[in-house]
């Protein structure tokens, strides 16, 4: 009865979306408000039967209804709840599900907060996020029904991949969605400004929001996807530039590259062709994540079950969604004249830069990931493209942006003065210059490679460039160091933002070298009461233990000392387990933090005579890539409380006056 | 007149980029997937080895035994899952072709409980235990299976474990041509 009213609200959702991505459309064209208006009672509608619909499936996992076919392939009664509720999205099915679940959400969000939009932008861009759930919702009821009933229902269901039951991906599809869906946020309004023929400052900031919300997303599910993948994958890597890892990275960049556009056209009233282009490809790149996970068109460790005809449906999506939005961006691209005009050295300069570097490494991941597909329907053979090839490429675009993020801040709008940003950044350049020496000489030539002084050395220029842009911001040195201080509690979120966003960048980049340029890693075969030496670290292995009950799962857990120097560091205790149903072997390390390093420890086989397999690693400065992206996110919500967005324009521009007679 | 083609670009490197995608879809339809690596064995002749028996009462397997009737040629082992996923399927097809093992890397203690617990279809048994002939077969897991023909030559390689629909779509095919 549940699974049956979930899918009736599912199919009524159908219909809803329906009239909300026609009627506020035609509503819009010929200036009818009453057509128009009824974008925002049907997003509601559709928020709340999606909602039902979802609720449903959840009530299905919850209570092991096995009845319905897709608890049974996905849960088993004796799994954990939070485990039974993550069942929910850990399937295909149920992940759609979720997806437009999202969507839904966004689109009621837009009609209860968007009460300051003009009628007719609201009305459209309802109206493209309606016409995007049809799609979808479609999808599922043809291909993917979540509610299909199984006769005679089984007593117990097949149980989740015991990789899936873990709190850090639990978490991560809903995140990462929140991320990938809220970019169908900025894409309607883009559709809906190309349909106007108008973008403007306006509109810019209306977008900002929406976006920076998905974008704070994607980083928070990205980041929770790359620390579950380094904490159970038991390898000590965090990434593996894996076709489905792509998939999530290249809708970042664009969005990131459009977070930053957007800036421009708000600020300066230009680059709004280019804008409407990035939401564009934003949002098409997210459906394309979606299709290559898919159709299983490419090879990847992250198996969804992969099905051509689900393949062919969402292609036809990505057809009538990007290729629609794209015609219509070429036949209309021409009409957004930009207003204002820059020099190549300014402000918008540097954001130009920054865009166009950004989106050559979308493309350049787009083209890795996709190579392999290429090579081989040109007859090039089979070929698969590694970390190698990512790494050779991306290295060289990222160096140029993040200087450019140290000197583009402290530039003018319009012309920019290079030679006082240079003057102000004496600072960031001799701390980059001592980190790249000290570094050379701490570490010494043959541990540690030019190239992880180099990258330390850039991420100290980031940083200081950032601290040294705020300090300007406040006339730091000019004046009382009063005055700076109250200008430092006045400054705009959007400013706090932006430095603690650059400066968790730096944090990534300290991260991504150290455990690059200085992992070690030590793999061989240890007897209880064995000690092996690990990065200073004297690991011993004390002991282990066989047939430890778990919920669903027993595990072979063993008991490691470290010691630094004679005293106790830390006793840990990785398990290799063997999960019921369904059989399979997971390995769960074990990791010692000192937020300087990890000390990561797996133990693995039994070699038949007492002995174990056992993998221990330091990796050096981890910890900092994941706190990194935990602030960038939070310097993006910092952006997001920014007052332009709570207050209507013309408060601003009032605010702004009066700022400007007191000053 | 350059910025009117440039805002036509996006939308042309979208299809053609659509095109790949559909090739590679309808080629999944047609059983080939993007995972699949071509043998560089297939049509040569199989390998020489000459391997022990597993079973006192069973004869081991060399070249010469593959000679003269299609036989398919299975390596497995008891501490690979896929390989107990894929021994029912294997049992029923061992009606229709001429079966045999290959224990790979395996302890022959544990291949003869494993076959004992869940019976042994094959018709002759030979144990890898350093995994050298399955190098020069070109294994690089188990289960994988060579359907060679009665000329002695490997037509077929199944990488993994044999799904309902493999058999019926691949291997029954090919075995009604081969046995011809």
């Amino acid at each position: 009865m549940i699974a049956e009213t979930g899918q009736f609200a599912l199919i009524l959702a159908l219909l809803v979306a329906l009239v909300q991505g026609t009627i506020p459309m035609i509503g819009a064209a010929r200036g009818d408000r009453a057509w128009m208006d009824l974008a925002r009672p049907a997003a509601f509608a559709q928020f709340a039967l999606v909602a039902l619909a979802f609720a449903a499936l959840t009530t299905c996992y919850v209570t092991s209804d096995f009845s319905v076919l897709n608890v049974v392939q996905n849960s088993h009664t004796d799994k954990p709840m939070i485990y039974k509720i993550s069942g929910v999205w850990g399937n295909h099915e149920g992940s759609m599900l979720l997806w437009v679940f999202i969507l839904a959400i966004y689109g009621m969000a837009v009609a209860a907060a968007g009460g300051n939009l003009p009628p007719a932008l609201r009305a459209r861009a309802l109206a493209v996020q309606a016409l995007i759930a049809v799609g979808f919702i479609l999808f599922i009821l043809t291909t993917s029904n979540p509610f299909t009933r199984i006769d005679p229902a089984p007593f117990n269901g097949n149980g989740l991949n015991p990789l899936l039951q873990d709190p850090g991906l639990a978490f991560h599809p809903p995140f990462l969605y929140l991320g990938y869906v809220g970019f169908s946020m900025a894409f309607s309004f883009a559709i809906a400004a190309l349909i106007e023929g108008r973008v403007d400052a306006a509109w810019a900031r209306w977008v900002r929001p929406w976006t920076l919300v998905a974008w704070c997303s994607l980083t928070l599910g990205i980041g929770l996807g790359s620390w579950w993948a380094y904490y159970t994958l038991g390898w000590g890597g965090w990434w593996y530039w894996d076709p489905v890892e792509n998939a999530s990275f290249m809708p970042w960049l664009a969005g990131t590259a459009l977070l930053h556009s957007s800036i421009v056209v708000e600020k300066r009233d230009t680059l709004k062709a280019w804008s409407i282009l990035l939401a564009i490809v934003a949002f098409s790149l997210s459906l394309l994540g979606t299709f290559l996970v898919r159709s299983g068109v490419l090879t990847s460790v992250h198996s969804f079950a992969s099905d051509p005809a689900r393949g062919v449906f969402v292609l036809g999506l990505l057809v009538l969604v990007t290729g629609g939005s794209l015609t219509l961006f070429a036949f209309r691209a021409n009409q957004l004249k930009g207003g204002g005009l820059f020099a190549p050295l300014s402000r918008e300069g540097s954001l130009l830069l920054n865009n166009v570097l950004m989106s050559t490494a979308a493309g350049t991941v787009l083209l890795g990931t996709l190579y392999p597909l290429f090579a081989d329907a040109l007859n090039l053979g089979k070929v698969s493209v590694g970390p190698p090839f990512f790494n050779a490429v991306f290295l060289p675009l990222m160096v140029p942006m993040v200087v450019t993020m140290g000197i583009g801040p402290l530039l003018q709008w319009k012309r920019g003065d290079l030679a006082g940003a240079l003057g102000r950044l004496k600072l960031a350049f001799i701390a980059a210059l001592l980190v790249a020496v000290g570094t050379w000489l701490v570490a010494g030539g043959s541990s540690g490679p030019l190239w992880a002084a180099g990258g330390l050395a850039i991420a100290a220029w980031l940083f200081v460039g950032t601290l040294v842009e705020l300090a300007a911001r406040i006339r730091l040195g000019r004046g009382p160091l009063g005055d700076a201080l109250e200008r430092l509690g006045q400054l705009p979120r959007s400013a706090w933002g932006m430095t603690i966003t650059h400066a968790s960048l730096a944090m990534v980049i300290v991260g991504i070298t150290g455990s690059t340029a200085w992992k070690s890693e030590h793999i061989q075969v240890m007897r209880p009461g064995e000690t092996v030496n690990v990065a200073g670290y004297e690991v011993t292995l004390q002991g282990t233990e066989d047939n430890i009950r778990g919920p669903n799962y027993s595990a072979l857990r063993a008991t490691f000392i470290a010691r630094k120097g004679g005293d106790l560091v830390a006793v840990m205790k990785p398990e290799k387990r063997m999960y019921t149903q369904p059989p399979r072997p997971t390995t769960d390390a074990a990791i010692h933090t000192n937020l300087l390093g990890d000390l990561y420890v797996v133990i693995g086989d039994p070699d038949g005579s007492g002995g174990f397999v056992t993998r221990l690693y330091y990796n050096p400065l981890v910890p900092w890539i994941f706190m990194g992206a935990v602030f960038m996110v939070i310097g993006g919500l910092v952006s997001l409380t920014d007052r332009r967005y709570r207050v209507g324009a013309p408060l601003r521009t009032a605010r702004a006056a009066a700022a400007a007679a007191r000053g | 007149m350059l910025r009117r083609w440039s805002v036509m670009l996006p939308v042309l490197i979208f299809f053609v980029l659509v095109g790949f995608f559909y090739w590679r879809i309808v080629m999944m339809e047609r059983g080939d997937m993007p995972n699949m690596i071509p043998s560089a064995m297939i049509d040569k002749p199989a390998p020489e080895f000459d391997l022990p028996p597993l079973l006192l009462e069973k004869a081991g397997l060399k070249t010469a035994d593959l000679q003269g009737q299609v036989t398919l040629v299975n390596f497995f082992a008891s501490w690979c899952i896929p390989c107990r996923v894929e021994h029912p399927l294997l049992t029923q097809l061992a009606g229709r072709v001429r079966l045999v093992g290959i224990v790979y890397k395996d302890k022959p203690e544990d291949a003869r409980a494993w076959l004992s617990r869940l019976g042994d279809p094959y018709k002759a048994l030979a144990q890898d235990r350093d995994g050298r002939v399955g190098i020069d077969f070109g294994v690089y897991g188990v289960p994988e299976s060579y359907l060679i023909g009665k000329d002695g030559r490997i037509r077929f390689k199944q990488v993994g474990p044999f799904t309902p629909e493999d058999i019926s779509n691949k291997l029954v095919p090919l075995l009604a041509e081969l046995q011809k």
